[in-house]
Parts: structure tokens; C-alpha cells; sequence
């Protein structure tokens, strides 16, 4: 992975820059010392380290304001944190630059049950925005799998999703407002309480902006009422073709499950072996759950157990209690964990029609044999998320780089069917040089045009996202 | 099912002297050799702004070019009428959930509206409160800037983070960033049943307090409006039957503080249009505010008639010509738009919000020649 050759100028400035940075911060917020910015070395793509030139750990909006302004004005790059749990090396630093981490501003502003809505600041994990409103009836919808971990600031940068964005939307859906600092300091109130934009949507291309446009340091999110119950079914077939059309039979049968999850073999007999949830060995597993009252889930789940009783089940379990769903979703949520304990293994998450599911599996295990690595595959089925997991051995010569390679083939298999690259992960560095795949230039160039407008120095996050020979003239100008 | 595009469309097609382009590429090549400035034209149901200059039409770039029910999507080109997409929808029992409003009796038009006129000023209804507006249930827009080019962004499916989205920023642009040729969109599955029950005699602080106890309950409520001249408070269910029955009566039993409810026929389609100020003179307002704000506001700004929908978050308001609505507002957080009458129809926004839309205007239509001055 390619990434820009640091800028001397500014790692000369060192001192000058910190001295600057300190002026403005308090001396614990400041990282400096070569050991401990080793700490931000990385994020959740731990195959790419590089400690950052420094940190910064600011505890209000004015103190980010202070640090965007000293940077820009020094023309320092800058790479913004919330949690650093992203698979895609989105907070991945580069050795010139001042990582801003939002992790210390983690507080509730202000709950709001009449209006529904939440502000917090942008530091806060995704599971304790929840948490703060569960007593009293509500939840925030959004779930990604890193939710007891993530920070509401990386789940707006990459607009994250979760197991539960059929029903519910991803995390643009449900962002009503922020306040972001823009890289020159200048603090803007974009939306809030209230619903819609009033001039151009600027909320709706922030989210998802991996971090370049602005650093986000407050967001009003939408909180929903808590349904009065939720559950889930499983069923399992013995083709990946058989399952892919009950999804389909399910959606076009009128009902909206909260969530329809998929794993295919290898991932079953991985988690089986893991957290032996008592899953059927087959070729395909579907979890589909619904919500509602208890006379609600079963009216629904008839319909949908009809449906999946004319495909010729392998097995077919409803839960029956809190108990037998908390195992039908055991195995589910502790996948990745259970392949992480085979090998290691590569994440992607590439989206594509639910209409090609079963010939793009049947392509990646034709794949798996041609590159000699295995795949498992879990995934938001209702959606056609998917998360094809290849696991390769870290320690061994080449590895990486083969599965990086499969990787890609497999996102370009995503994108040929007519899905895209990712689908709730962002783009980071880790799909950065396949976006041409998915794009054209005229397409790159309409995006970066936006970046233009709210950091013309291409300071902020500037290595990620866009093919570095497309963004090269704007970086270097 | 692949619709071919209809021809009959033909009869919508502006005057002779437009420019109507048939494929992209004719479109691009029209704006390259334009000097501008042009008035971009979906159907012309929606005269929201003033715009002046050439028409420049989507009529010809018409037809639904996929729909694919089991994966709940449907792409079709800009100048497709809704009604087209209603209609082939509504064959799989699917439909555009966020219920597009029609503006044309309110805005006195004819003619039929166009999917990228829905998009182009993120027209949404009633359900928005509970599924999201035009713009959530957007995937993927297609279109031409301003300098000519040809660009797409997101696609067809439902969860794509793969670069900017530039999908939201195009719903309810206006045509300042570019024409829009082709657009795609999540739909759902249309519902077995529908049941509206009423209050009434409720004053609108009290009528907004019901709708946010609704809306604030796991009873999924679609639809929550509040019409101050009948004193009736509205509130939707929709699903299968069963679940309809039971939602309406813990919803009763929820809201009986307020009083009794009553069955009735919910006319929501007269709701989203606001046909209640049709061909009633006066300016018509848009107020988009947070609902417990709602009532308190309306009672400052003079209007000679108010509507509430999404549960007092948005005020329909009636006003004399040439009330200063925003003037009223002061502090309060949101905006007014100005959807019917002479003056600024949008908000005027903050210098540095307003300086980021500029300077994306400048980007995308440099030479200032789509839909000028609309947006400021």
C-alpha cells in the first residue's frame, strides 16, 4: 500500500508545531514524545502502521478549532480519530501529520423524548449513545458490529451501518445535525432539531466523507422508540442459490425484517468450532429476525416460516424464548472472532445486488481455489452487504499481498454485478486504488471538487479515499 | 421487468424552440454549447423560485430502465412521470415509501410530474416522519454539470459508502449542481391495511404534545398531522391487518389522556398536497422547525391558515402576501421556505454555510448557467 511520501518541511517544523499546539491545549493533550505516538500508529487495519508526528486530544469544539487553525495555517496534515476501530485504515496516519482524536469529548448535551433526538459529542461510543436513552424507552438505530467500541465521529466520517439498517437506515438516515470545525478553524452548525435542509442537503455529503471535509465535533442524532420486542428465526439450506431466493421471497412477500443475516459453510463450521451455538452444518444459514408486539412476531414469522418451509429447509428453528434467540444470534456475532482464531483474516465488505448473490458466491469460492485461500462469507443478506472474510497467515512470505490481490478481485466482482466496493466500511486506504474501478474520472473529479470547497489545502485525511495519482495535483498544489 | 420508455410521453414534450436532449450525451453537448442561462423543466408542476432562461427539458430522458422487486429497486430516468412509476410499482405491490407530494394544486400547474423533479426538490409526504424523506430512500442520481460532464454517483443498492455522496447533495439541489438524468431508489413492499384514527377539539400546542406521545411509542404511527381549522388531529397506521388492529388500539388507549379517538377516513393524500390552501390567494410557506416549537411559532407569524404534518415538525402556513415569515422565526432553529409567492424563497443561510454552497455552486456549474439564482 502505497501512501505519500511525508512532507520534511513540516516534520522539520516539529517543535515549532507542538510549541504552537501547546499553546492552545493543555499539556496532557498533547502527544508528542516517539514512543507514545506509537499508540496512533494504526487503526483497525493493522497491516498498515505509521506513527503519527503527533496527537492531539482536544476536550471542546474551540480547542479543535484552535488546533485546525494553527495547522492550516502551518500547512500541517491532519488525520482525524474517533475510535480507531476502522477496517479500512481511515485514521491511519502518515508520518508529517497531527492525529486529532476526538476520543476525550464523549458527552450527552442534551435528550430530547418529545422532539426525539439526542445531542452528543462525537467522541461517545455508538453502544453508550443508546445507553443513554435505553431507560427511558429509546435506542439509536444504527449497529455496526464495533458498536461497544466505534465512536459516533467515525460512524458519520464512514456513515456506518449494522445488522439492523434494513429497517432502520444507516447512520446518514438517522443524522439530523453536527457541528463541525472546518480546517481552516471556522466552526459551522450544519441541520439540527429540526428535519431537512434548508439550502443544499450539506449534512447528507459530510456523512460518509471519511473525515476529509471537517472534523465533526457534535452530532444531534435521531433516537426511535424501543419496539416491544424483537425475534429471531433460523433456517438453513443446502445451497447458497436456495437461500438467496427465500431472501428474496421474504422482501417480496411484504414483510420488513429488522435484519437477514447469511453465512455460508465455512464460516459456520468456524464459529460452530468457536462458540458452538448449536448451528446446523449446512451450506447456507439464515437468520431473520422481526420486531413487534408478541402477537406481531407471530404473524410475521408465519409468513416467513411458510415461505422458508416450501424451499426445502435443512433445519428450521424459532426462538421461543429470550434465551433460544440470544443462541440463534450467538454464532452470528461471534463470526469474525471465530475466523480471527483459524488465522488471520481481511475483511471486505462490498455491496451487490441481492438479485446476484448466489453466482457471486459461487465466483468466490471458484476464486478461493484459483489464489489457494479460504473464504468465509457473512453477511447483511437483506441488503447485499456482504463481508467475505479471506483468511491468509500474516507471518508467511506473501500472504498478504495474495489476499490483498483475491481481494480485490472480489470487489471488482462486486462492482461488475452492479454493486460498489463497500458498502458500510469506507473507503480508507485499503479501496483507495480500486475506486477507478467503480468510477470514472469525470465521477472522482466531481467528488473531489467538494473537498475543493472545504479544505482547499487537501489537508485534512488528504491520503485516503481517492487514487493517489487522481488526487496528486490537489495534494501537492 | 424492463418497461421500455413510453413514447406517448411525447404530449408532455414543451413547445418547440426547448431544449429537449434524448440521451446524455445530447444533453452534455447542449450545455457545453450553451451560453445560458437555462430554466431546467421536469414536468412544471413545481414553480418553486423564480427561475428565468431557456427551458431546458428532461422530457425526452424518460422511462424506468430497472425494476427489481425482490431487491426493493428501481432506477428509471429523470423524466420519467411519477405516475408511470406509481403505476408499475403498484403492479408489484411496491411503492415510493417517502409518498412524493403533487404539488399541482397548490401550485395552480398542470402537467404531469416527473421523478427527477421529485428528486431535485426532495419532495417527500406524510410518511416521512416515520421512513425518511426522498433523499433517504435515494441510491444513485446520474447527471450533467454544469460545464458539460457526464457523472454518476452511489448506484443500486442499498448500502454504498463507496466515495462522497453526492446523492444527497443532489436531492433538493434545484438543478444548480446539474440536470439530472437517471435516478434509483430503495422502495418498499406497499401494506395490506391502513386505518386512520382521529382527535379532536385539540388545541395545536396540545394536538403536538399527542403527535410526539404517538411517535414516541413502539407503535409505529406513519402518518401524524394536526389541521387547526377542523381541530382534528390525524394519526396513521399501515400494515398487515392484524397488527393494524392491535397498533390502533394501544395507540387509543395511549392518546386517551387527550381524549377519545375516533375511526375515520384518513384522506392523506389531501394531507401531503395541502389542497386546503389551494386556490386560496395568500403566499404559502414551508416551515421545517422542531415540533414543540411548532405551535408557539405559528402563533407569531400571521398566517391566515396553518397545517401541521410530521408531528408539528412541518408547518404549512398561509400567509398574507408579503408576510415576513423568517422575520417571526427570530431565533427559532430551522427554515422557512417560500414555496408560493414573490420574495427570497430560501432561507437565507449563515455566511459560512452559505459561502460552502456557493463555492459547490461555483464547482459544479461554474458558469453560472443552470437554474441561476434559485438557490441564492
Amino acid at each position: 500500500m502505497q501512501m505519500p511520501i511525508p512532507d520534511a518541511s513540516v516534520i522539520d517544523r516539529k517543535d515549532q508545531i507542538v510549541a504552537r499546539l501547546l499553546a492552545v491545549l493543555p499539556k496532557t493533550a498533547v502527544i508528542a514524545d516517539v514512543v507514545e505516538t506509537r499508540a496512533y500508529e494504526c487503526d483497525g487495519l493493522t497491516a498498515y502502521r505509521c506513527p503519527p508526528m503527533c496527537a492531539v486530544l482536544p476536550t471542546t469544539t474551540d480547542e479543535v478549532a484552535a488546533v485546525l487553525r494553527i495547522c492550516h495555517e502551518m500547512d500541517v496534515p491532519v488525520v482525524p480519530r474517533g475510535s480507531g476501530t476502522s477496517l479500512a485504515g481511515g485514521a491511519l496516519p502518515t508520518a508529517d501529520c497531527v492525529i486529532l482524536g476526538v476520543a476525550k469529548m464523549n458527552g450527552v448535551i442534551e435528550t430530547n423524548y418529545d422532539d426525539r433526538y439526542i445531542r452528543v459529542q462525537t467522541g461517545r461510543t455508538n453502544l453508550s449513545v443508546t445507553g443513554a436513552v435505553e431507560a427511558d424507552g429509546f435506542f439509536y438505530a444504527p449497529d455496526p458490529s464495533s458498536q461497544l467500541a466505534c465512536a459516533i465521529a467515525g460512524n458519520i466520517a464512514m456513515n456506518s451501518g449494522g445488522a439492523h439498517c434494513l429497517k432502520y437506515g444507516v447512520t446518514t438516515n438517522n443524522l439530523m445535525g453536527v457541528t463541525m470545525v472546518m480546517m481552516d478553524g471556522t466552526v459551522v452548525e450544519i441541520g439540527g432539531a429540526h428535519m431537512d435542509a434548508g439550502g443544499l442537503d450539506l449534512l447528507g455529503v459530510i456523512c460518509g466523507s471519511e473525515g476529509q471535509l471537517g472534523v465533526v465535533t457534535e452530532a444531534t442524532l435521531r433516537i426511535l422508540p424501543k419496539p416491544e420486542g424483537a425475534r429471531p428465526v433460523l433456517m438453513g439450506y443446502d445451497s447458497s442459490e436456495v437461500a438467496g431466493q427465500v431472501v428474496t421471497d421474504i422482501i417480496k412477500a411484504g414483510v420488513l425484517p429488522v435484519a437477514i443475516e447469511f453465512m455460508d459453510r465455512p464460516c459456520i463450521e468456524a464459529t460452530e468450532n468457536f462458540a458452538h451455538a448449536g448451528y446446523p452444518m449446512c451450506e447456507a444459514l439464515l437468520i431473520v429476525e422481526v420486531e413487534g408486539s408478541d402477537a406481531e412476531i407471530d404473524a410475521q414469522l408465519a409468513l416467513i416460516m411458510k415461505i422458508a418451509a416450501k424451499h426445502n429447509p435443512v433445519e428450521l428453528r424459532e426462538a421461543k424464548d429470550a434465551d433460544e434467540a440470544g443462541r440463534i444470534w450467538l454464532g452470528r456475532k461471534s463470526a469474525f472472532g471465530a475466523m480471527g482464531q483459524i488465522n488471520d483474516y481481511m475483511c471486505l465488505d462490498g455491496t451487490i445486488p441481492v438479485s446476484e448473490l448466489p453466482y457471486v458466491l459461487r465466483r468466490i469460492s471458484e476464486m478461493s481455489k484459483e489464489f489457494g485461500l479460504d473464504v468465509g462469507n457473512v453477511f447483511h443478506a437483506g441488503d447485499g452487504n456482504m463481508h467475505p472474510l479471506i483468511l491468509f497467515d500474516a507471518n508467511k512470505e506473501g500472504d498478504l499481498e495474495l489476499c490483498e490481490e483475491f481481494g480485490a478481485e472480489i470487489l471488482k466482482l462486486c462492482v461488475e454485478v452492479g454493486g460498489c466496493l463497500t458498502g458500510e466500511h469506507g473507503v480508507g486506504i485499503e479501496k483507495r486504488d480500486l475506486m477507478h474501478v467503480q468510477f470514472s474520472k469525470a465521477d472522482l473529479e466531481a467528488q473531489m471538487a467538494v473537498k475543493d470547497v472545504f479544505d482547499s489545502k487537501w489537508l485534512l485525511n488528504a491520503a485516503k479515499v481517492f487514487p493517489l495519482d487522481a488526487s496528486e495535483p490537489r495534494r501537492v498544489a | 421487468m424492463h418497461p421500455s420508455p413510453v413514447a406517448s410521453h411525447s404530449q408532455f414534450l414543451p413547445k418547440e424552440n426547448s431544449m429537449t436532449p434524448t440521451s446524455e450525451l445530447e444533453l452534455s453537448d447542449m450545455i457545453k454549447a450553451t451560453k445560458g442561462p437555462l430554466r431546467i423543466v421536469g414536468g412544471g408542476t413545481r414553480p418553486i423560485g423564480r427561475v428565468v432562461g431557456e427551458a431546458l427539458s428532461t422530457a425526452a430522458l424518460s422511462g424506468i430502465t430497472l425494476h427489481e422487486p425482490g431487491a426493493l429497486t428501481l432506477v428509471a430516468r429523470a423524466g420519467t412521470p411519477v405516475a408511470e412509476i406509481e403505476a408499475t410499482l403498484a403492479t408489484q405491490n411496491q411503492r415510493l415509501a417517502f409518498e412524493p407530494m403533487d404539488h399541482r394544486a397548490l401550485m395552480g400547474t398542470t402537467g404531469q410530474p416527473t421523478i427527477g423533479g421529485v428528486v431535485a426538490a426532495n419532495v417527500s409526504g406524510p410518511r416521512r416522519i416515520s421512513v425518511g424523506a426522498c433523499r433517504d430512500f435515494l441510491l444513485g442520481v446520474r447527471f450533467v454539470d454544469g460545464a458539460g460532464n457526464i457523472v454518476k454517483n452511489g448506484g443500486r443498492v442499498m448500502k454504498n459508502v463507496t466515495g462522497y455522496d453526492l446523492v444527497k447533495l443532489f436531492a433538493g439541489a434545484y438543478g444548480t449542481l446539474g440536470v439530472l438524468t437517471e435516478v434509483s431508489f430503495k422502495v418498499l413492499p406497499a401494506v395490506e391495511a391502513e386505518t386512520t384514527l382521529a382527535l379532536s377539539g385539540l388545541d395545536d400546542a396540545t394536538a403536538i404534545r399527542a403527535m410526539s406521545a404517538a411517535l414516541g411509542s413502539p407503535f409505529e404511527v406513519t402518518g401524524v398531522a394536526h389541521d387547526p381549522a377542523q381541530a382534528l388531529t390525524h394519526f396513521r397506521l399501515e400494515g398487515f391487518a392484524a397488527s393494524v388492529a392491535y397498533r390502533a388500539k394501544e395507540i387509543s388507549k395511549l392518546l386517551a389522556p387527550f381524549g377519545a379517538t375516533q375511526d375515520t377516513q384518513g384522506d392523506w393524500a389531501a394531507i401531503r398536497d395541502v389542497t386546503a390552501f389551494a386556490g386560496k390567494s395568500g403566499d404559502v410557506w414551508r416551515i421545517s422547525v422542531k415540533p414543540s416549537d411548532a405551535a408557539a411559532l405559528s402563533e407569531k407569524i400571521g398566517a391566515d391558515a396553518v397545517q401541521y404534518d410530521w408531528g408539528g415538525g412541518l408547518i404549512w402556513a398561509l400567509c398574507p402576501v408579503g408576510t415576513d415569515v423568517r422575520a417571526a422565526m427570530g431565533n427559532t432553529a430551522g427554515h422557512a421556505t417560500l414555496i408560493r409567492g414573490a420574495g427570497q424563497t430560501f432561507h437565507p443561510e449563515p455566511a459560512p454555510l452559505a459561502a460552502i454552497s456557493t463555492g459547490l455552486r461555483a464547482k459544479f456549474d461554474p458558469r453560472g448557467v443552470l437554474n441561476t439564482g434559485i438557490m441564492g
